[in-house]
């Protein structure tokens, strides 16, 4: 089919179905209107399931419900939407049930803005629901890597049977770009969803419960530690980064999604100042790569420069991954401002007042 | 010698965790019988919802999905848009459906979803121990109303069936009790009507039960089934809301 | 010849609530005080089985579905 212009979020909801959607439940909220707007018709005339639930909670729920059927289902939201969701996230880990999510983030905190954001990082890979759970998340970097990731999400998500997250920001979602939809997907041996609660005629002499109530404490620190199991096998298998410009580099900049674009850009202006500047490229924000912190070979580094849309989440990430090997510095715009690649340059050359202590 | 009354295959074997002479056992018979008389228990599924009957999912003997509190409606409508020939229903206690949860299930009957919604109101949050709940009723002392429940402070009963009466899409909702065998039997009828209309596609379908809490009420079980017949139906009367099936035969 | 009911109870399910006492119209039904099943509850039980009509009101209104009755004309 070869490459067509299309906008974020309707890449978005195409790659979905691409993906093998079979019910979506959303709500309004901008900047993601376009999702349930396009799936609104694409997917009923596919004869599949699509409701606008009446909040993004009733929404979860209903994907919660979805799954438990044993359907491929997925929510759009951003930000404060999905902040409603995280109890439901909660129940999908703890009930084991596999779904996909989109979250299109704007600035914060409370209603925020409507301009692209990263200030959710902490949101989506720490989690607002209780208990110990992990969502498997993913930080495109365009519209491209969004569609290819999305139509391998569900496919994840049914692996691990567990809730998969593609967070991206409004500039993604609202801007236009020219894809590829016909990219072929990873195949994986997927297990029958013989757990699906749809009636006993369908697996006679067994009822099946979908339940995240464990009364018996023993009982449930054996379910969290068999859901770890399933996390540590994530993280072995589904970490993902993008490694750019990394032999030998003066400086190390880290950055996600839009704001690692911006960064692309800033890399090559510092590069002709002869300033040598490599970058990690979280795809996979959790699991977070901390592995090529380790493994990285950078005599001559300076310094790690963490550069996010926000006032410093994954920061943490790599202060831990780093251990103290080098000195990590941090530059960050917040509330829906997207820094321009001089800010970088700016911020790569004064350094050391950025050093993080 | 012939059975003449006999417990259901539509309860699996594990004992009820209820309280002892709480009614929500019978409730459980009641629609338990209904599915096994309309042979629909092999593409049953209940949503259990959080309070006392959140362990519903191990009596009713078919298919389960425990769900948040306050979400069953939302839970159900993402079953039943799926599986749209199966038999899906919630039960939920006053707390789950009339506080939390109330718009998840308002707007479940608003679109219409075909799904059975079991709605038992016994003025009380019984599991947590006896708070105040949206139907309890003025006066009604509770843990969080000590000194009786006052409207100008906690407002007054929610009349959920009357509320729901208003909405189009609702097929068939009438308010029932349990307090004796006469109460039982209409009870029956009215769930086996709601289920029957679920299984015709008639649309959304709600069975509010008047129901003990003789624990947290601080009565005998006899003496609680006394309570709603002398101050809960009062307030909470007994009737047919609305009936589809009747409207379109007249 | 009337009816005739014959009651079996699933003891150890008692929960000793009583409405199949309060309800029983023929009033043959009583809590025994001194014979606790394993839970503690005193069991209910028949004062006459001569008298029983096998309305199954008693079952009807068991919360706990431990009451069966089966009828003889």
């Amino acid at each position: 089919m070869g490459k067509i212009l299309m906008k974020g979020n309707e890449a978005i909801a195409r790659a979905a179905m691409l993906g093998g959607l079979e019910a979506f439940f959303g709500y309004p909220i901008t900047p993601q209107n376009e999702v349930p707007e396009y799936l609104s018709r694409y997917l009923l005339e596919e004869g599949k399931v699509f409701v606008q639930a009446e909040s993004e909670v009733a929404a979860i729920n209903m994907v919660y419900g979805a799954a438990a059927a044993g359907f491929r289902t997925m929510t759009s939201s951003s930000s404060p939407g999905i902040a409603l969701k995280q109890e439901g996230i909660t129940y999908l880990c703890g009930s084991e049930l596999p779904c996909v999510i989109s979250s299109v983030m704007r600035g914060g905190p409370g209603l925020g803005s409507i301009q692209p954001s990263q200030s959710d990082y902490n949101q989506a890979t720490r989690g607002g629901g209780n208990g110990d759970y992990h969502v498997i998340v993913f930080g495109p970097e365009t519209i491209q890597e969004t569609i290819d990731i999305l139509k391998e999400a569900f496919d994840i998500a049914d692996y691990y049977r567990n809730p998969v997250m593609v967070l991206v920001d409004g500039l993604i979602g609202q801007m236009m770009e020219s894809v590829d939809l016909t990219k072929p997907v990873k195949k994986r041996f997927l297990p029958e969803k013989d757990y699906a609660a749809n009636g006993t005629k369908n697996h006679p002499g067994e009822r099946h419960i979908i339940n995240s109530l464990y009364l018996e404490s023993n009982e449930l620190e054996h379910h969290n530690l068999s859901l770890k199991k399933k996390y540590d096998l994530a993280t072995a298998n589904e970490t993902r980064v993008e490694l750019i410009n990394m032999n030998d580099p003066d400086y190390v900049i880290v950055a996600f999604g839009t704001m690692a674009r911006v960064c692309r850009s800033a890399i090559e202006k510092l590069a002709e100042k002869n300033i040598r500047v490599g970058m990690i490229r979280p795809i996979s924000l959790w699991p977070f790569p901390s592995s090529v912190f380790e493994t990285m070979d950078a005599p001559h580094l300076k310094g790690i420069l963490c550069v996010e849309m926000n006032l410093g989440m994954m920061l943490t990430d790599v202060l831990v991954a780093n251990n103290g090997r080098h000195s990590v510095g941090f530059f960050g715009r917040a509330g829906g401002v997207v820094p321009d690649p001089d800010e970088v340059v700016d911020a790569i050359l004064h350094f050391n007042e950025r050093v993080v202590k | 010698m012939e059975v003449k009354y006999k417990k259901t295959k539509g309860l699996t074997d594990s004992p009820l965790s209820y309280c002892p002479g709480c009614t929500h056992g019978i409730i459980h018979k009641l629609v338990a019988e209904v599915l096994e008389e309309l042979g629909v228990l092999g593409e049953s599924i209940v949503i259990a919802s959080v309070g006392c009957s959140v362990f519903s999912y191990r009596f009713f003997n078919c298919d389960a999905v425990q769900s948040a509190h306050g979400r069953a409606c939302a839970v159900a409508t993402g079953i039943k848009r799926n599986l749209p020939d199966h038999v899906v229903f919630t039960y939920q206690g006053d707390g789950d459906l009339a506080s939390i949860g109330i718009a998840e299930t308002i707007h479940a009957a608003n679109r219409g979803e075909n799904i059975t919604v079991i709605f038992v109101n016994n003025a009380i949050y019984g599991m947590t121990g006896g708070q105040m709940a949206p139907t309890s009723l003025i006066g009604q002392k509770t843990t969080t109303s000590p000194m009786g429940r006052m409207a100008e402070v906690h407002g007054s009963p929610l009349h959920i069936s009357e509320i729901f009466s208003q909405i189009d899409r609702v097929a068939y909702l009438e308010r029932v009790s349990v307090f004796n065998p006469r109460q039982v039997r209409n009870a029956k009828n009215a769930i086996r009507k709601a289920f029957t209309y679920q299984v015709e596609k008639r649309g959304f379908t709600m069975v509010e039960v008047l129901s003990s809490c003789p624990v947290n009420w601080g009565m005998t079980p006899v003496d609680s089934l006394k309570w709603i017949e002398e101050k809960m139906v009062p307030v909470f009367p007994l009737k047919v809301f609305k009936d589809k099936g009747v409207e379109n035969n007249v | 010849m009337p009816i005739k009911g014959y009651l079996t109870f699933e003891s150890e399910k008692c929960k000793g609530c009583g409405l199949c006492v309060a309800f029983c119209p023929v009033k043959i039904l009583y809590l025994d005080k001194n014979t606790l099943n394993q839970q503690g509850y005193p069991i209910v039980k028949i004062t006459d089985p001569d008298k029983c009509i096998g309305c199954a009101s008693c079952a009807l209104m068991c919360p706990d579905s431990i009451i069966t009755v089966e009828v003889k004309n």
